[in-house]
């Protein structure tokens, strides 16, 4: 929990990342201006592209962490990923999972009033344990022609994100949790998995818990969404789900979404998606980034200037000032931001 | 056709009816395709597990040899009980006939409706390897280590028939669906092999997709998808969801692609022990697999009546299960089929 300091000015780390990093935090620059918003940004370019990135980078950006506790960021990475031969590690992973422990990663599904899709009227939460599992890079070659790559499920973790979600639940005032796993065919591993997150619903007996099977609960995301509450699953499944569930709000422009460590707390994007921007880099909504820098205030309990930001950003796309996709980014971008700004005066 | 029938003749082809409403829905598709004079003979095996020599378990070598035998197959629901102490019915046919490729054609069905329209697409899931390898180990207490396996010729292979497939069924692009991002060694393998087999199929197009975005793009936008091959569990998380696109696993298609000529077609929905034997359940989804399988057999004049009858009776609404939506037994909507398709 964050303290007044002595201005009044609260400071967060600022992360702007690749691609449309830099013009999405403008945007979260201009509105909270606008606003009026008591909070100053510590700014870190870190950039695979320009090769921005190195050991001395990520102290820096941890040790103004250490002192904010409290970070917003996004990806927009541009390059393609494969030309990676050695390092199986990318500095997101470096950064998030190793250094800060972001164990949590909580995306959230809302459907905008306004902005119709075949699923209306969503609220959904998907909780993500992301430091372990499949992403644990470790791969090798036992024979020519065969990988292993190893998925890692520990007891500690499991409970550790299980006890993150139940808690996430109860202070929201949310009443079921399900967890998604794949116990049938992976008996060890998401048994253990699903063992943990039984023990650990018996100490919440107002939650009701619930399990279901990854493909089942795609099916049913894509069949009836609405029997879904607060989802807690591993890392892998966490990463479709996050994905399938965005694509029912309305794809990854508008999802917000945070990762959680027991002292840090980063905000960006939900649909952490290396290509979902890039591709349409003509259309970067901001939408997306700025409900994420109005969750980040009310985490900081900046109340009034949260609601103030997010209630701007659901009339602008309900009075239908939302992106066309052809045309240009810029433009648009500030469109959007624009109608945010005049609402808020 | 005639023409069919005196070049391929009579066909014999195991049936293995599975447990709960099984029967019932096998029954219902002998049936129609005896009104459509199909040339295909049945031969019922039942595929229970039971103890081999070695001490493991292995299906019935009576089952066994049919299928080695006829090549073809076409299963009901499996069950397999929890106590049974036996593995999965499902893994132990997979491995006996070493079923490397399972296909799922998701089509749209007029008259069920879905949020979703136009879906046509394939999903095409490596079914032998990937995380299904089964091997797993407790390194100490509370650390558990699952292992993800891919191989080159596994992959290969997959590959070969995904593009196979598209071209014999004028499909016209192939989608690799990976994490190479994350799991660059294995996931790189997979796309490696599609990209080299890529080279040898010039008239596919051939195109590679993260999974999730797979996923993001597919909930939105499910048209932009034509063939998609994949590892085992992407494959499996697919197709259901897929599935789940155009009405969940009561109306949708599988097979699943053998070495040595077999195929074995199947539906994947459960066995639904509380309408077993109430004459309720919805036979659509084995009779599409069927279809699938006079399609796979060559028998495609066939295949298009019984669909086509199928189709039209599932788009009039007027006889319909009680899962689709009406209030007809199974035997009507069956009945209803069976009139259509002799009237072809």
């Amino acid at each position: 929990p964050q303290c007044a300091k002595p201005d009044g000015v609260f400071h967060v780390t600022m992360i702007p990342g690749d691609g449309v990093g830099p013009e999405l935090m403008r945007a979260v620059k201009e509105v909270f201006k606008a606003a009026d918003v008591p909070v100053e940004f510590d700014e870190f370019h870190l950039s695979e592209v320009q090769n921005l990135i190195s050991e001395e980078k990520l102290e820096e950006v941890l040790s103004s962490m250490k002192s904010t506790r409290v970070a917003i960021k996004e990806i927009g990475k541009i390059h393609t990923p494969m030309a990676f031969k050695g390092d199986l590690a990318s500095y997101e992973m470096t950064l998030s999972r190793r250094k800060l422990d972001l164990f949590a990663n909580v995306v959230h599904i809302s459907s905008l009033p306004g902005y119709k899709t075949r699923h209306n009227n969503l609220d959904l939460v998907i909780i993500r344990e992301q430091t372990e599992g499949e992403y644990s890079s470790l791969e090798h070659e036992s024979v020519s022609g065969v990988i292993e790559c190893m998925k890692i499920i520990t007891r500690e973790k499991s409970r550790r994100i299980a006890k993150f979600a139940f808690d996430f639940a109860t202070k929201k005032g949310r009443s079921k949790v399900t967890a998604v796993h794949k116990a049938n065919i992976m008996k060890l591993g998401d048994g253990l998995f699903l063992q943990s997150c039984k023990e650990v619903a018996e100490l919440y007996p107002m939650i009701k818990f619930e399990t279901m099977i990854i493909d089942n609960c795609c099916m049913q995301l894509v069949q009836n969404p609405y029997q879904f509450d607060v989802l807690v699953m591993p890392n892998l499944y966490g990463n479709i789900i996050d994905n399938l569930a965005a694509g029912l709000v309305g794809g990854a422009g508008v999802v917000p979404g945070e990762s959680y460590s027991s002292d840090y707390a980063v905000f960006e994007t939900g649909a952490r998606h290396p290509f979902a921007q890039a591709m349409g880099r003509n259309i970067a909504n901001p939408t997306a980034m700025l409900l994420t820098s109005a969750n980040m205030l009310r985490h900081l309990n900046l109340e009034y200037h949260s609601n103030m930001i997010s209630e701007a950003v659901k009339r602008v796309i309900k009075l239908g000032k939302v992106f066309k996709k052809k045309k240009k980014k810029k433009k648009n971008t500030k469109i959007q931001v624009l109608a945010a700004l005049q609402l808020l005066r | 056709c005639e023409t069919c029938k005196q070049q391929l003749g009579t066909r014999t082809v195991t049936m293995i009816p599975g447990d709960g409403i099984g029967p019932e829905i096998s029954a219902a598709v002998m049936k129609i395709f005896d009104a459509a004079k199909a040339p295909i003979q049945w031969e019922e095996k039942n595929v229970t597990a039971i103890k081999g020599p070695g001490g493991n378990w292995i299906i019935p070598p009576e089952a066994k040899d049919s299928m080695d035998k006829n090549k073809i197959g076409l299963k009901g629901p499996l069950s397999t009980p929890i106590a049974a102490g036996h593995p999965s019915m499902n893994l132990l046919l997979r491995k006996t006939f070493d079923l490397y490729a399972n296909v799922r054609p998701c089509v749209s069905l007029e008259g069920y409706k879905t949020p979703y329209t136009d879906v046509d697409l394939v999903t095409i899931r490596e079914n032998t390897e990937g995380e299904y390898s089964g091997i797993e180990h407790v390194i100490v207490d509370g650390v558990v280590q699952s292992i993800k396996l891919i191989t080159e010729e596994a992959s290969k292979r997959v590959a070969e028939f995904a593009f196979e497939y598209a071209r014999n069924n004028q499909r016209s692009t192939v989608t690799a669906v990976h994490k190479a991002n994350i799991m660059r060694m294995s996931d790189g393998l997979f796309l490696r092999k599609c990209r080299e087999v890529a080279e040898t199929f010039k008239d596919i197009k051939f195109t590679e997709m993260y999974l999730d975005t797979v996923c993001l793009n597919m909930v939105q936008d499910p048209t932009q998808f034509d063939v998609l091959v994949m590892p085992n569990l992407y494959g499996d998380i697919l197709s259901d969801l897929c599935a789940g696109l155009i009405g969940g696993l009561g109306v949708t298609p599988s097979g699943n692609i053998g070495t040595n000529g077999v195929a074995i077609f199947e539906s994947v929905h459960g066995t639904a022990p509380d309408i077993a034997g109430k004459d309720l359940a919805n036979p659509t989804a084995l009779l599409l697999s069927a279809v699938m399988m006079l399609r796979h057999m060559g028998f495609s004049q066939y295949a298009m009546n019984i669909e086509t009858a199928c189709f039209d009776t599932i788009r009039d609404r007027k006889v319909l299960t009680k899962d689709l939506g009406g209030n007809s037994k199974c035997s009507e909507f069956t009945q209803e089929i069976c009139e259509r398709v002799k009237d072809m």
